[in-house]
């Protein structure tokens, strides 16, 4: 038949000649081979001591931010939680009592905010929902390891930035 | 006199024990480093500097495993498998000379647990009798897979004992003697005004060849590791075994490994010989000494070398690894044997 690609090798099984019975010229190209890899550069980055360099874009771990004065940003509208394909973000909203207003900058913010680290897939399309500018995905923290599935749920302990030191 | 004597056997004894196990242990070690720098990877490095530490917490974590027996396994052969394994891969280093002789207070001690007239056959019987540990405990395992790797353990090691007791007769030849000692002493004539490089290797190129490919078989390593095949047979003779049951044939192989290359090197590459060593004017114990170290190295040359081999070699068929034996293995190892007599004999016509 027409070859259509003029690309096809046609394959000969032809017997196994003097040296190719004996093995060990093979072998020793084998051997040749493997002791070139012993002396390479490894692959292997050594984890918590090295890192994988991440690019600019990377995103990473959650954080709920908060504004200049400190306030947290999240007026829990909720279109975060409407926004995610993996449906990993809850939330319970709660309207901001008198004497809060330093805490929180609008009248409603997330009493609770609760995002499952095992259901997100990192896709950021939170961040882009958000009309407050106050959930962003970090581009050096990951999610780590942990022993129990109920640790991968992070709450507002854990996803809210840290008030800043003059604010205290 | 006599007691100090025995204090001296009994160190020594203890001493090629204990470096036995040692390298073994540590052989566990180098086997993981080795396959992960071939692999273009580090290897274990989280337990102590370098990961040395990490056959102490493998064997931490067998023993502290549970020792499970399968319900209608001979429970006395099933862990008399395991035992006789170790047993039999420990006891073949007595005969090795690991050195020449150190004198002290004007007494000779020679570096060797035991010295037998017969060290070679001694070397023989104890690694034959290891297939036992094998075939005992994949048959009372109670367990198809573990009894098929005992039945190819049984039939590769008879298969390739064969061939390697010719490449040895061949080697017997030239030595005239069956004493590692007699036969390491040897090798520290003088070759080309070279001393300590009388090495059998340049008698016995072939005798060698066959010796080395055999003692891959005996051990059980790749490319003949077909007894434990993880592909066809889960886990071979020890797909029962958990534990360290498991340990001590994981372990008895490695001290298989140490005993065969500390016999190619004896036997084959000068034993603790090294060029110019009578000519360098050391005293004679530091000459000792130094033999023992380049012994080591040649040794270590050797484990590292099975290794190397398995981490680049893949596993011989069946049917492969029985051709190369009986095929080719054994007739070119008697053709050695008639080779090597008849180049005797003509030494013995001409000069
Ligand atoms: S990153 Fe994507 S998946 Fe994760 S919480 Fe935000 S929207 Fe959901
Ligand atoms: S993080 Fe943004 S989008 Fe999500 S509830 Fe808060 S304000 Fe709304």
């Amino acid at each position: 038949m027409q070859s259509l690609s003029n690309r096809a090798k046609k394959l000969e099984k032809k017997p196994m000649n003097f040296s190719e019975r004996m093995y060990l010229p093979a072998i020793f190209q084998g051997l040749s081979i493997t002791m070139r890899h012993f002396f390479k550069k490894k692959a292997t980055i050594k984890y918590p001591e090295e890192t994988r360099p991440m690019s600019a874009v990377w995103r990473g771990l959650h954080v709920l931010k908060r504004d200049e004065k400190g306030r947290e940003r999240c007026t829990a509208c909720g279109l975060c939680a409407v926004a995610c394909p993996a449906e990993a973000i809850t939330m319970v909203a709660g309207e901001r009592k008198r004497g809060e207003e330093n805490l929180y900058r609008e009248e409603k913010y997330a009493i609770s905010y609760e995002i499952n680290m095992l259901r997100c897939i990192f896709c950021g399309l939170c961040e882009e929902a958000c009309p407050k500018a106050a959930i962003f995905l970090q581009n050096d923290k990951v999610a780590p390891a942990r022993y129990e599935r109920d640790e991968f749920i992070y709450g507002k302990d854990r996803l809210v930035e840290p008030m800043p030191i003059q604010n205290l | 006199m006599e007691l100090s004597l025995l204090l001296i056997k009994g160190l020594i004894i203890f001493a090629v024990f204990g470096i036995t196990l040692l390298i073994a242990t540590y052989s566990t070690y180098a086997e993981r480093k080795v396959a992960a720098f071939i692999q273009d990877r580090v290897g274990p490095n989280r337990a102590g500097p370098f990961g040395l530490a990490q056959p102490l917490a493998d064997a931490v974590k067998l023993f502290f495993k549970e020792e499970f027996v399968p319900a209608n396994a001979n429970k006395f052969l099933f862990i008399a498998g395991p035992s006789l394994a170790m047993l039999t891969a420990c006891m073949s280093s007595a005969v090795i000379p690991f050195g020449g002789t150190l004198i002290i207070g004007g007494e000779a001690i020679h570096l060797q647990a035991i010295e037998v007239n017969i060290g070679i056959l001694y070397v023989f019987g104890i690694v034959a009798l290891g297939v036992y540990g094998i075939m005992i405990g994949g048959w009372a395992s109670n367990n198809k897979f573990s009894l098929l790797g005992a039945i190819r353990a049984a039939s590769q090691n008879i298969s390739y004992e064969l061939a390697m007791g010719m490449s040895i007769i061949a080697l017997l030849l030239v030595t005239g003697t069956l004493s590692m000692r007699d036969i390491a002493a040897q090798q520290g004539q003088e070759l080309f005004g070279i001393s300590g490089l009388n090495w059998n290797i340049f008698y016995q190129p072939v005798g060698f060849l066959i010796f080395i490919i055999c003692a891959f078989a005996e051990t059980n390593r790749v490319p003949f590791d077909l007894p434990e095949c993880e592909t066809e047979l889960v886990g071979g003779y020890h797909t029962e075994y958990s534990s360290m049951g498991m340990g001590l044939y994981l372990f008895a192989e490695y001290v298989n490994i140490f005993v065969a290359s500390a016999v190619m090197a004896t036997l084959y590459f000068g034993g603790y010989n090294f060029p110019f060593m009578h000519q360098l004017g050391l005293p004679h114990n530091v000459v000792t000494i130094l033999g023992t170290v380049v012994l080591f190295a040649k040794i270590f040359f050797f484990i590292f070398f099975f290794m190397w081999v398995r981490w680049t070699l893949p596993r011989f068929r069946y049917d492969q690894l029985m051709n190369l034996g009986w095929k080719i293995l054994i007739p070119l190892s008697i053709l050695n044997v008639i080779v090597t007599g008849g180049a005797i004999l003509l030494k013995a016509e001409l000069f």
